[in-house]
């Protein structure tokens, strides 16, 4: 024997035998886990939206979405939890990473012994509502899959605005599209919440794969006033976007708008198969949103569809209300001149009741639609209203939109908190005058679009919140000041928003040269016969109708700020699409029968 | 006729001592000593490549760890290389400086598993016991640096998933030092050992002219005295600002394939001591694009990485879509388990099987994907 050392030396290992051991006694002692450990799912119920970015990242296919008892869909809410398969999950945690509210999370719990093999189906938050004490593996706050950040649009500055009627958003970029596209988790909860359900996720998808044509078709499939929306609608999927709960929403709008813009003649690429005619004529009282869209889609299914618009150009409070920075017309005009490609008549300058009477409408067709709008102000109601130069934005901004001419001096006082006050105050600003928005509640309860709020301030119109006007004061049958009381918010006792109660004695004078109205506008139905009046159910201003905007007499259905309350285009375009399906299963029957 | 004319054939496998995982081999023997060899693989083919064919990139990252279980981030590092090359997305210093730590710490695991191996496929029961219970101490730092012990799922395209948690350099110090400690007793017990140099010392012998055209790599090549190492070679990461040089041993014998690893634990730890002092501040991911709309541009890219069985290469080709058109996995065992060892095997003997088959470090999960 030769290496004697080699022998003997590994006999030290025997003093191991007097050294306590260093492993975990389990289960006397149970492991401590680290900070960031990844064992079972916690979802914060609550949190969720039911979005299923978990179920789509998860390479295991370990979650899938389902319904869970309590738990209702709403706006923004897809009513659906994640389920996950602790037999195929590999809590890699993708699903924690990608999760876009942060409900999600891993825990360190990771014993799991059962002889049940359904046991091993977890409903996070629902199952183990304890786990939400041993959450672990959170998102972090710095370190994300996710981009937060809406790529900028750009815009005219401020000054540069006030010299003109020009655009004030310029429009995406080609590569912004694309990088904004690409932040979209294809969620579809935006689609829920859109009055028109439009195919958001997957036009969206579309511009992201540069596949533009593709994005406008799907857009065309169910709202042919694309060119509007992507301007100036209300937006109501950005609201809900998932991307919304930790970041900016996904600019639904703009790109929309995006791809609108990349064709001059959305005919060419859309080549729309127009239905050989089947007889039916319809008549649309009405050449807005809602009577455009019905019209739109009821000339491509073979109906003979004539509009009536008693202004010269159809577009209704598209036309005349919104202002040319934010709607240029040449935009209308596109889309009116492919509503006139695919067949549909519009005869502008015919107000029903003076250029043609009900009857004759009735006559010459098996069915009307009326999408007439809010037209007609609401009055102050309050001293003064009457004098010279106090005037309503409704009228204001349509005598502007017309080309005409309107003196409102250099000083002005809007009222109101709406998008109608906003844009009567821009356009003023516009016309070079010194701009005062008077609203009786706060800036944070304004109901216009914060967007469009910024874009005011930006462009010097100043706000007095919580201002109410109490008296207009005029010089020589002319406006000449405004009074107003300051108000303090007292809370409703009806559980609704606060409302603002004047405070006594804190009255301000205000030097004015006009003073524009906009506290709200209401419908005129002065054009219907009354024969017709009584048998249509109006309720509050507004025609009751059906699932399909039938009205209670059969042949006659409505649509738009006629019916619903939102009073914004997409829910009138919303209307109009509906109202096709209603007209053509009255005119044609149920297909499905 | 002598008993030795006789051929038996001879199963071993799948189960057995020699590797980490599942795979045969087929021996022809007469008497103890082996004549012909023949491996059988397919145990434990997942398909992975073909997997990843119908996942989204970021989707990948979960599946290769699994490629490679005792040392799963190579793969995680060399998978997010080549994506980052194709797509010349830069990474953050201190992401580049903790994936180098976190390597090291995997090389020195991976080390401490072969050190068990290596011992229970002679017998020496004792060694598997310490090596397992202090490789924990390393997963615990795994543990705490990814969330997961075995699978880390750590390295991604841009950099690592998270910074390292509070006082984690001191912790990681700790662990190294204590490490460094203990090799002086795994030298009494088992490098200084009779039986081990005895049964090591001229035992599957790889010949140095041989061992090149074989395609071996790793610390069997070395074992050899050539010096290749791709960390040298073809510095990636931040060795290049690392100081170490390359660990060889002549001989080709298990014994010289023991002490290049044996040696390589002590260097691994230096390397992260000098990663600690190094590594500089500042993010350490660098994000990309949305994962559900992650297109990587159309293009190839094939990395390499001194994985502790040897070059583990990646070989990943994009078509421009959302999902890899091919990702193909280069692992060393594949030469080192299958055609090495069926050659290595012939004239040995039945006991030194096993031996010889850890000595080459083969991981079958890795040959087979």
């Amino acid at each position: 024997m030769k290496n004697i050392k080699g022998v003997f030396l590994p006999f030290s290992a025997l003093k191991f035998l007097g050294k306590k051991p260093h492993t975990v006694r389990y289960p006397l002692e149970k492991k401590k886990t680290a900070e960031r450990y990844r064992g079972f799912h916690y979802n914060d119920i609550e949190e969720c939206i039911g979005c299923g970015t978990c179920a789509t990242i998860c390479q295991n296919e370990a979650i899938d979405m389902i319904k869970i008892d309590g738990i209702e869909p709403k706006k923004g809410d897809s009513g659906l939890r994640p389920r996950v398969d602790n037999g195929r999950c590999c809590w890699c945690g993708l699903c924690v990473e990608m999760c876009p509210t942060g409900s999600l999370s891993l825990t360190d719990q990771y014993l799991q012994t059962t002889p049940d093999p359904e046991s091993f189906l977890l409903i996070p938050g629902v199952d183990h509502p304890e786990y939400g004490e041993h959450k672990s593996f959170v998102k972090d706050d710095e370190i994300r899959l996710l981009d937060l950040q809406r790529v900028p649009m750009r815009e005219l500055d401020g000054a540069e605005r006030v010299k003109s009627f020009a655009e004030v958003v310029l429009g995406y970029m080609q590569e912004e599209a694309r990088r904004e596209a690409s932040r979209c988790v294809d969620c579809a909860i935006c689609v829920t919440a859109c009055p028109d359900h439009m195919h958001i996720p997957e036009y969206i998808a579309a511009i992201a794969d540069a596949d533009d044509e593709l994005a406008l078709k799907y857009i065309y499939d169910n709202n042919p006033l694309p060119e509007l929306c992507g301007k100036v609608c209300t937006r109501q999927c950005e609201t809900v976007c998932a991307i919304s709960h930790l970041g900016d929403p996904i600019a639904i709008r703009w790109l929309k708008r995006y791809a609108t813009e990349q064709f001059p003649d959305p005919a060419v690429i859309l080549n729309p198969k127009i239905a050989e005619p089947n007889g039916k004529k319809v008549g649309i009282v009405g050449g807005g949103p809602a009577g455009l869209s019905a019209g739109f889609y009821l000339a491509l299914r073979g109906f003979d569809v004539t509009v009536y618009e008693a202004l010269p150009k159809a577009g209704g409070m598209t036309f005349a209300g919104i202002p040319k920075y934010r709607f240029p017309e040449d935009s209308l005009d596109k889309q009116i001149s492919y509503m006139e490609k695919i067949g549909v008549k519009i005869k502008t300058n015919t107000r029903i009741g003076k250029d043609i009477s009900f009857e004759e409408l009735e006559k010459r067709h098996d069915a009307l639609f009326l999408g007439v709008g809010f037209h007609v102000p609401y009055r102050l109601g309050i001293i003064g209203e009457d004098l010279k130069n106090s005037i309503q934005a409704v009228d204001f901004l349509r005598e502007i939109n017309l080309g005409n001419k309107v003196d409102v001096g250099d000083k002005v006082v809007v009222i109101g908190g709406g998008n109608v006050a906003i844009d009567a105050a821009r356009v003023a600003r516009r016309l070079g005058a010194e701009v005062t928005i008077l609203y009786r509640r706060r800036v944070e309860d304004m109901p216009a679009d914060w967007e469009e709020i910024e874009g005011a301030e930006h462009e010097g119109v100043k706000i007095v919140p919580q201002g109410i006007p109490l008296e207009i004061i005029g010089k020589d049958g002319k406006v000449a000041a405004i009074k107003y009381g300051m108000a303090e918010m007292v809370p409703d006792p009806k559980g609704g928003r606060p409302r603002p109660k004047l405070i006594e004695g804190d009255e301000h004078t205000m030097e004015v040269t006009s003073v524009i109205g906009a506290i709200g506008q209401e419908a005129d139905y002065s054009f219907l016969p009354e024969r017709i009046k009584e048998k249509l159910e109006i309720e509050r201003g507004r025609i009751k109708v059906n699932e399909y905007k039938q009205t209670t007499i059969d042949y006659i259905f409505a649509g738009g700020d006629t019916v619903n309350r939102t009073m914004d285009a997409i829910s009138a375009i919303a209307d109009g699409v509906k109202a096709v399906e209603g007209i053509e299963r009255f005119l044609l029957g149920d297909k499905n029968k | 006729m002598t008993q030795v004319e006789k051929e038996t054939t001879l199963y071993l496998g799948p189960q057995h001592p020699g590797i980490t995982g599942n795979m045969m081999i087929e021996l022809k023997v007469t008497g103890d000593t082996v004549q012909r060899a023949k491996t059988h693989v397919g145990y434990l083919h997942r398909g992975f490549e073909k997997l990843m064919e119908e996942r989204l990139w970021m989707q990948c990252f979960p599946i290769v760890c699994r490629i490679c279980v005792p040392e799963p981030d190579p793969n995680e590092e060399n998978l997010a290389r080549a994506i980052e090359e194709i797509e010349g997305r830069e990474v953050p210093e201190r992401a580049q400086y903790i994936r180098v730590m976190v390597l090291e710490l995997s090389r020195i695991a991976s080390y401490f598993l072969w050190m068990g191996g290596q011992a229970g496929s002679m017998g020496l029961y004792t060694m598997p016991q310490w090596t397992v219970g202090d490789r924990d101490y390393i997963l615990d730092l795994f543990e705490e640096l990814t969330g997961g012990r075995v699978y880390h799922m750590y390295i991604w395209a841009g950099g690592v998933r998270r910074d390292l948690p509070d006082g984690f350099a001191g912790r990681v110090r700790r662990v190294l030092d204590y490490l460094e400690e203990r090799l002086t007793d795994y030298d009494r017990l088992f490098f200084q050992n009779a039986l081990f140099l005895k049964r090591s010392q001229g035992v599957g012998v790889i010949d140095k002219d041989k061992a090149m055209e074989w395609g071996v790599v790793g610390p069997p090549l070395r074992g050899c005295g050539i010096a290749h190492d791709v960390r040298k070679d073809e510095p990636y990461e931040v060795y290049d600002k690392l100081d170490f040089e390359i660990i060889t041993h002549e001989g080709g014998d298990i014994y010289a394939r023991a002490m290049v690893r044996r040696r390589e634990i002590e260097q691994s730890i230096s390397i992260i001591r000098q990663v600690l002092d190094k590594m500089p501040g500042g993010p350490v991911h660098n994000p990309g694009p949305n994962p559900l709309k992650w297109k990587l541009p159309a293009g190839e890219a094939y990395v390499r990485t001194e994985s502790a069985r040897g070059e583990f290469g990646y070989y990943v080709v994009s078509d421009g879509s959302l999902k890899p058109r091919r990702i193909h996995v280069r692992g060393p065992a594949y030469v080192h388990g299958v055609s090495l060892l069926e050659k290595m095997l012939v004239g040995a003997n039945i006991a030194d099987v096993s031996v010889i088959m850890n000595s080459l470090g083969t991981c079958p999960p890795e040959i087979e994907r």
